[in-house]
């Protein structure tokens, strides 16, 4: 994950509590998508930025997710993810984030 | 999912863009505290 968004959500999870901050991905693919989710759960995986051995557990959820996408318009949906909804691997996606949000410690 | 809370939007330029995920999060009644497009390349 980007060094800064670490350190973004270092500084909102300090100034919120971690209890009152939820993350939502965008990521292409089921591997990214887990990367990115376990830097928010148990840490920046690479040791390289702001969350290194910082166990924030947030929740987080891919913006595929049934979870999420139920909560959206139907007409924003459509505007916004639209054809890439299609294109991407929603289940296989959406089955990492959720292991990686069960990992939660 | 959203209430009360503080959403952090974390696009990809290969997949989902950050601002398309902020407006869903917004239909969703979410709030918006932060909004990036990472790129991997």
């Amino acid at each position: 994950m980007d060094l800064n968004s670490q350190e973004v959500i270092k500084r909102l999870a300090d100034e919120h509590g971690n209890d009152n901050l939820v993350v939502i991905l965008g990521a292409p693919d089921a591997e990214s998508a887990e990367i990115a989710a376990e830097t928010v759960v148990l840490g920046d995986p690479t040791y390289a930025g702001a969350l290194a051995e910082a166990q924030l557990g947030l929740s987080v959820y891919h913006v595929l997710e049934e979870e999420f996408r139920s909560l959206v318009d139907d007409d924003v949906w459509e505007d916004q993810v639209g054809v890439m909804a299609d294109v991407l691997e929603a289940e296989e996606i959406s089955a990492a984030v959720k292991g990686m949000r069960e990992a939660k410690p | 999912m959203f209430e009360s809370k503080q959403v952090i939007v974390l696009g990809e330029r290969d997949g989902i863009a950050g601002p398309a995920i902020a407006a869903c999060v917004v239909s969703a009644g979410g709030h918006v505290a932060h909004t990036s497009t990472e790129c991997f390349v």
